[in-house]
Formats: structure tokens, sequence, C-alpha cells
């Protein structure tokens, strides 16, 4: 291992675990939900960075150049967006709902509204 | 200079997510994350992964930033003061961060040639895929034909989502039959938005049909072109009012419009068990494999694109028309 | 004929589309059945199979293996196929009647087209020889088993199903992490090949570190998705605020899946030898899963609220089957496996039993339950059967995968893990007696409201469980021959 060659992991995973922290850290829905897709986008990151070949380029056939970079994390990746997308979807549809019936998006004032019940 | 563009991008990004954390303003926090996004989309060029980049542009900072700005409409926004020190919450991130840490020690060096990742399954797919299955877009083959299963199961994960969004919120169809009223337009007094938006939506559908149809040569496919399409309907109802768009396309028109694509995707893979090969197996479709995998291509990312626009608008219908009398 | 795998999955995938299409509430139920029944038929003839000519493969879009997806069916994921489309067979025919009470008329296409695609995707992960693959399937059928929580008629159901969705995200997202960790390791997807050259690793070499890593994402992963203590919290409220179809679907199936991928990436990809000599997962899954079987048995002693009582109770009977495997013995891996399909029996009677009471009387906190006894005699006689089971009675299945469990803890000379099994076990005898008091020995206190039994809709597939909870106790040779052979299967260390 060298520090050079291990940035582009290290920050990544700085990323994720900024993502994490606040999804387990935050109370209101929202940010939750923000720093859940930091979480994923992040991980995209570190897919994409152990794809990369030094000198290479995008991986489209083309007679100028020899050496590409591999596309099989691209492909994953590309799969994952979608269903990252399709959560955060599904989560804002349940944060809305949430709000018309509890008239809040904290957590805390949810619990409070559930337990005085 | 490779270098430095990515310690600036990654420097950015670093920054990005520390301000999201801090900042209570949900506004904020959500444009952040949208930048956040666009900055990946740019790293990720850089990093040889166009696709990825192009969809995560779109996407990320495009349709997530809508669906969050829609949702933010329609609740709160602004974050409470946290009311405690999330000590436990430092300590899981730091534990989870190290053990990470630990385990990306024996990664290869990033952008190592010689990497394992390079050289057992992905060869192939660089040498044969022009021959076996032809479009120049490596992705593209290993996407629609080599991993094509998997696009299928993605294009019904959007599908479930577009569904559980309408049944979880429903979608009033208010002008079912009905003349729709004058243009009750929010941006109705932004003359220079509304004329610009109407002159560059012509470019917006180009540029989606040429995302659809060349994605076997570029960057694109079914998936970014239909997010695109989706934009632009979006940029319309923005601008020139929603209900001319919902008169445009009815809900139940864009439901059952959903419902193809998947069915278009299904039905190639049913074709090819009918002509003899396995499900998904395009080479069977037509007289050449070559020919037969071309077809097959074509059809699944049309129904990926026809799915995608339709789920799209589909959600933001849900969002935009929720709070309505 | 040789299709039959890939119809498994293509049956429910593809008819959810259709189910939208008719966009008629009777008419999507009867789609949604036919497509169960269908699965139900394709897992039995995989099943026949598989035990007379060996594994099956199938190579989506024909590319061979480690280039393109194949479908890999082998004794245990036959097993498990067989489990989740048995218990979608009957949910099915109950859901008609308990949906049309309990979900909205528009909405009722789209609530059968979601149920199969959850059905379509847990038979995904199961059937799968893909990792990636199992990761996009599984998203599949989280996505919609949130969905279906939040359509739970009272409100807490939206939290409940955001909390999973919150919760489920990041088990997904660390499962994801750890297939990426083994991909840059390999450079391969396919299960069968990861494995072998995963093996190729040496213990010391390079890549090792990652390689733990990757377990360690992988099974923080898998224990999030399948609610071991202390990462069950998303469960209780998911499973009690659900509408009644999607709780009986869910408690019987979506853990078990799993439980399923737990065990396949343990022991078909890292190998038993690395998973249990060098990490000693056997040590690090054993104290949640006694944890598990003490501490959720005791809470659910205390719950008032029924379906939150079994569904504590879900997160003991959990236990058992982690339990099973952290044993790290044929004996307790079989009586794992087997309590997978034992406990989708018991539980899928009990939370059916559930369903028709909150038919009847609207819900299902315990003194609701009052006089139930002779109001509803059929209902809570099958509750009372299914409840036998749970605590582990002879003549029931649930005393079967006991049994071995027991036999299993005994074989190494833990003593007092065999206490703790039969402590959890007297612990059931308490929660489940609660309601049987109620409903047979606590008067009714308003006027006698005579008989008012569940209409046949909600009885039959309710019975139809109950007896097979009874007939596997009494004629074990079926589930502990597959239980067995599967375990065999798996400690041989590949997929056979």
């Amino acid at each position: 291992m060298n520090l050079a060659g291990h940035y582009n992991y290290w920050v990544a995973i700085f990323l994720m675990m900024t993502g994490f922290y606040v999804v387990i850290s935050r109370g209101n829905l929202i940010k939750k939900l923000i720093g859940l897709n930091l979480f994923s986008t992040s991980v995209f990151i570190l897919y994409i960075s152990l794809g990369k070949i030094h000198g290479a380029t995008a991986p489209i056939a083309d007679d100028r150049f020899q050496l590409y970079s591999n596309p099989v994390p691209h492909v994953l990746i590309l799969t994952a967006i979608v269903v990252g997308v399709a959560t955060t979807a599904v989560g804002l549809a349940l944060i809305t709902r949430i709000y018309e019936q509890y008239g809040s998006i904290e957590e805390d004032d949810i619990r409070i509204k559930d337990e005085s019940l | 200079m490779e270098l430095f563009i990515d310690i600036t991008l990654l420097t950015f990004l670093c920054i990005t997510a520390m301000a999201i954390t801090v900042i209570r303003k949900l506004f904020c926090a959500v444009m952040l994350a949208s930048i956040f996004s666009l900055l990946c989309a740019c790293l990720f060029v850089t990093m040889d992964a166009v696709d990825v980049a192009f969809t995560e542009a779109a996407v990320g900072s495009g349709i997530s930033t809508v669906l969050m700005l829609a949702a933010l409409n329609l609740t709160h926004s602004r974050e409470k003061r946290p009311p405690h020190q999330p000590l436990v919450a430092l300590l899981v991130v730091g534990v989870t961060g190290i053990v990470l840490m630990y385990g990306t020690m024996d990664l290869p060096v990033f952008g190592d040639a010689a990497a394992p990742i390079h050289h057992h399954v992905a060869p192939r797919y660089i040498e044969q895929s022009p021959l076996e299955v032809g479009p120049p877009n490596f992705v593209t083959s290993i996407l629609a034909s080599y991993r094509g299963y998997d696009t299928l199961a993605e294009t019904i994960v959007i599908f479930t989502a577009g569904l559980s969004v309408i049944a979880l919120l429903g979608i009033r169809d208010r002008y079912a039959g009905r003349p729709i009223p004058s243009d009750r337009s929010a941006m109705k007094d932004y003359v220079v938005l509304r004329i610009v938006a109407k002159m560059l939506m012509p470019f917006v559908f180009l540029f989606a049909l040429y995302v659809q149809f060349h994605g076997d040569y570029g960057a694109g496919g079914g998936f970014q072109a239909g997010v695109i399409f989706a934009s632009g309907v979006i940029i319309h109802s923005l601008t020139l009012g929603r209900d001319r768009t919902l008169k445009a396309f009815p809900h139940q028109f864009l439901r059952g419009l959903a419902t193809v694509g998947v069915l278009i995707y299904g039905g190639t893979g049913l074709a090819s068990i009918l002509r003899g090969g396995n499900f998904l197996d395009y080479s069977v479709l037509a007289a050449t494999q070559l020919k037969g995998q071309h077809l097959g291509i074509f059809l699944v990312e049309l129904g990926v694109g026809l799915t995608v626009f339709s789920i799209m608008i589909l959600m933001y219908y849900a969002f935009s028309y929720r709070r309505e009398p | 004929m040789n299709h039959l795998p890939v119809f498994q999955v293509l049956l429910p995938l593809l008819g959810a589309p259709l189910c939208l299409l008719v966009r008629r509430g009777t008419l999507s139920w009867l789609v949604a059945t036919l497509a169960s029944w269908g699965g139900l038929a394709i897992s039995l003839a995989l099943l026949h199979h598989v035990s007379h000519t060996g594994p099956i493969t199938y190579n989506l879009g024909n590319w061979p293996a480690p280039w393109g997806i194949t479908y890999h069916v082998d004794a245990l994921n036959a097993f498990v196929l067989l489990i989740v489309t048995t218990v979608a067979a009957l949910t099915l025919p109950y859901a008609l009647q308990s949906v049309n009470l309990e979900i909205s008329e528009e909405n009722r296409p789209l609530f059968y087209t979601l149920l199969l695609i959850c059905l379509a995707g847990l038979l995904g992960i199961v059937i799968t020889g893909d990792a990636f693959n199992m990761y996009v399937f599984l998203e599949l059928s989280s996505l919609s088993a949130y969905a279906l929580i939040g359509l739970g008629k009272r409100r807490r159901a939206l939290t409940a199903a955001f909390q999973y969705l919150v919760m489920g995200t990041i088990g997904a997202t660390f499962i994801l992490i750890g297939i990426g960790l083994l991909y840059s390791l390999t450079g391969t997807l396919n299960i069968q090949d990861l494995a072998s050259r995963i093996a190729l690793i040496p213990a010391s070499a390079y890549g090792h570190r990652t390689l733990i890593t990757a377990f360690a994402f992988l099974t923080v992963g898998f224990s999030l998705k399948l609610a071991l203590f202390p990462l069950h919290l998303w469960l209780p409220n998911a499973y009690t605020y659900a509408p009644s179809v999607v709780t009986v679907f869910l408690a019987a199936t979506a853990t078990k899946v799993a439980v399923y991928m737990l065990l396949r990436f343990s022991f078909s990809i890292l190998g038993s030898r690395f998973v249990f000599e060098q990490l000693t997962l056997g040590k690090i899954m054993l104290l949640p899963s006694l944890a598990a079987i003490i501490i959720a048995s005791l809470v659910a002693i205390f719950q008032y609220d029924i379906k939150r009582m079994l569904a504590y109770s879900s997160v003991a009977q959990i236990g058992y089957m982690t339990l099973g495997i952290s044993l790290h013995s044929h004996t307790g891996l079989m009586a794992g496996i087997l309590h997978m399909f034992n406990h989708a029996l018991m539980k899928g009677a009990l939370f059916m039993a559930m369903g028709a009471v909150s038919y009847r009387v609207g819900s299902v906190y315990l003194t609701d339950f009052r006089g139930l006894g002779r109001r509803m005699p059929l209902t809570m006689a099958a509750f009372v059967l299914g409840g036998l089971s749970l605590m582990g009675v002879p003549l029931t299945a649930g005393f079967i995968s006991k049994w071995f469990l027991v036999k299993a803890a005994l074989e190494i000379g833990w003593w007092s893990v065999t206490a703790i099994i039969l402590i959890g076990s007297l612990l059931a005898v308490i929660y489940i007696w609660r309601v049987v008091e109620t409903a047979y020995f606590n008067p009714l206190h308003e006027i006698e409201h005579g008989q008012e039994e569940a209409p046949l809709g909600l009885l039959i597939p309710l019975w139809v469980l109950v007896g097979a909870n009874l007939y596997f106790g009494i004629d074990t040779s079926i589930p502990v021959d597959m239980a067995s052979w599967a375990a065999s299967a798996l400690l041989e260390g590949t997929m056979q």
C-alpha cells in the first residue's frame, strides 16, 4: 500500500462515512434521505475508481486507442444509480405522507405524537 | 494535470459533503446534494466512466433534485437543531470507516493496469464484444446484452418506484374528459424564462432522441434518453403550466406507456425463447448473430427509454399535484 | 422445459405489468394468483429435477458463466424457492378478501402488482448465480416491500416503512460495498467463479485484509436485512403496521431469503473454512442469536398489540436460525435450514389468523381477543395450533427443528445453549398463553356477539398452513431430508 496509490479510495471512504453519519445522526427525514444519497453516491466513486486504468481512455472502441478502462464497474454503477433514485423517490413519497399525517418531518416530534396517543 | 483535476474535484466533494452535514436549511442541503452529484459526474469523466457521468448528472443532480424540491415544497424546509451530541453515531461511523480503510490497504493501487479486476472477465468484453455483440460502446454491449438481465431488473426497479409513489400519493386526474381551465402557471410572468424554455425544448427532445439511438456509439442509451425527455416535459410543465402538460400526457396514458416499456423488454426476451434461444439471447432474433444483437439492443433500449420517461413524469405529477383542492 | 429456471422469476416479474394493465382489483388478483400458483408448480418441478439429476444451470442471454448472468439451482436454493412460492401461493388466495377490506379500490391493482414484484425479487435473489444480480433483485424486493408496508391503514405504517427504507438501504449499501471489494479481488461476479478464485487467495497473502473487510460488510448488511438482534429495530414496526397480507407474506419469506443470502455468501463464496475457522463467524453470531432468543421473547411477553408480539417472536425465531448456523456442524446447519421452512409455516399461519381477527374485529389488541374462542372458533383453534408449533410441542413442525437444534448443541456439549433454547420455548409458551387465556377464559363483558367466523377465503389458506404444521410434525421425512441434503451441499464448501 502507499499513500499516493490509495488516496482516491480514502476520499471515497471519507465521503461515504459523511453520508452514513448524516443518516444515523440526523432526525430530519429529508436530511436522512440526502445522507443516504451521499452514502451511496460515494460508494459509486469507490467502484469507478476500481475500474480506472492509468493512461486508458473511455471504454468505447476506437482505432486510435489500445487501452480502455474497465467497463464492468460502469455497468454495475449505472444500475446502482437507478436503484438509488428509485429509493429516493419512494422515500420522498413516504415523507410527504408522513408530513400530512403528523405535521412534522422530525423524528422526535413524530415519536412524541405517536406516544401521546 | 489529470492528478490536479482529480485532487481539486475530490477536495470540492469533501467540502460539499461537510457543508451538507452542518447546514440546516433543507433547501440549501438539497442544492448542495445536487452540486455533489454534479461534481461526482465530473469525477467520473476523469475516471473514463462517461456513461456513468452522464447518468449521474441527469439523475443525481437532475431528477433527484427536482423530486427533493417538490417534496420540500409539500413539507417543511428547515431542520431542527439536533437535540444531543451524536457520539454513538460518530463511533459507529468511525469504526465502519476504519474497517473499510483496513480493507482498502490490500486493494490494488489506483489506476494499476495489473489489478485482477482488469484481467479476468473484462478483457473478453473489450476484445470480443465488437465482434459478438456489435456496438463500439462496451458499456452498451454489457448493459444490454451480457448483463441484459440486470438491466431488465433495473427497468422494473424504476417501474416499481413509480408505482409505489403513485400508490402512496395518488394522482388526481381533475380534468379527465373536461376542457382545462386557462393557464395558471406560476411562471406566467417570467417572459424571458418562458421564451427561452420554449426555444430550448425542441433541442432537448432532439438531444434525447440522439441519446436514445446513438447510445451504441457514444455515451448514453435508453435510460439517459428517458430522463432527458422527461426533463424536457418537466420544463414545459414548469413554464407553461402543468395542466397543459397533463393534457398532452394524461397519466393513464403514461401508466400504459410505462407498462408497455417493461413488456417490450420482457417480450424481447420471450421472443428469443420462442425462436429457440435462451431468455434475452438476441442472436436468434435475426438471420445473423450481429443483426440479432443489434435488433435486440435496439428493442430493449426502447423499452427502457419508454418506461423511464413515463415513470419520471408520473412521479413528477404525483408530487406536484399532491396539495390540490 | 429447460427454460424452467428463468420462468420461475419471469412469471411474477412479467405478471406484474399485466396485473397493472387489467386495472380491475379482482382481475389483477386473478392474474397474481395464477402467477403465484404457476411459480409453485415450477419450484416443485425444479426441486424434483435437482434432486434427481443434480444442479441446473441456465445462462441468461446464452452468455457462458463468468461473462453473462447465470441461474444456478442446487439443493439449498431449490428448497428456499419452494418455501417462498408455497407461501406466495397460499397468501394470494387469502389476499382477495383481506385486501378488499384494507386497501382502497384504486390502489388494489397497484397493490397486487407490487406484491408480485416483491415475490419476483425474492425468487430472483434465491435463484441467481451472480452476486451483483442478487443485489439488484434484493433492492427490487425491498423497494416494493417499503411501499407495501406504507399502504397500511394506520399512519404509523408510514413511519415504519420509512424506518425500514433507511435501515434496508444502509444494509443494501453495505452489501454493495462487500460485493465491490470481492469483485476488486477477483474480477468476477459469478458465485462459483468467485468461490474458486477466492479459494486461491492464501491466508497471509496480499488481498486477505480486503477479504476480511468484504466479509464484515456483507455480514452486517445481511444481518440488517434478516433482522439479527440488535439490528432488528425495523422489523417490529414494519410487521405490526403493514396490511395483514403483507405481514403474512414478508414474515414468512423475506427474512428467510436474507438468511439464505448469508448462507450463500458464507459457505458458497467465502468458504466455510475461511469464514468459520479464520474469522470465527460461529462465535460472532452466537451471542446475538442467543440474545435474540431470550430478549426478543421477553419483550414479546409485554406486548399488547398481538401482531407486534408475533413480530418480536419472529426476531427470536430468526435467532434460532442463526444459532443453527453458528453451531457450525451438519446437524446445526440442517436445523437452521429446517427452521426456515418450519418458521415460514408457523408464522404464516399465525399472521393469517391475525389477519382474520383483524378482518372481523378491526384490530388485534389483546383486549380484542376476549371471547374470541367462542366467537371465531376456527380462527382461534388455528391460532392455538400455530402457537403450539411455535412453542415446539411434539407432533408439530416446530418441534422438529428445535429437536435438531438441541441435538446439535448437545453434540458439541454446549449445555448452556441447550438451556437457552428451552428457555426460549418456555417464553413462547407464556406469550402465546396470554392470548389463549384471553380468548377462551375471559368472558365478554359486552353483549354476546354469537358466532362470527372469518370468511372461507381467509380460513382455507389458514387451515392449509395449520395442516402443514401438523403434517410436517408427524411425517418429517420430506423437509428433514431436503434440509440435510442442502446442509451437506453447503458444508462441502462449493455449490454442488
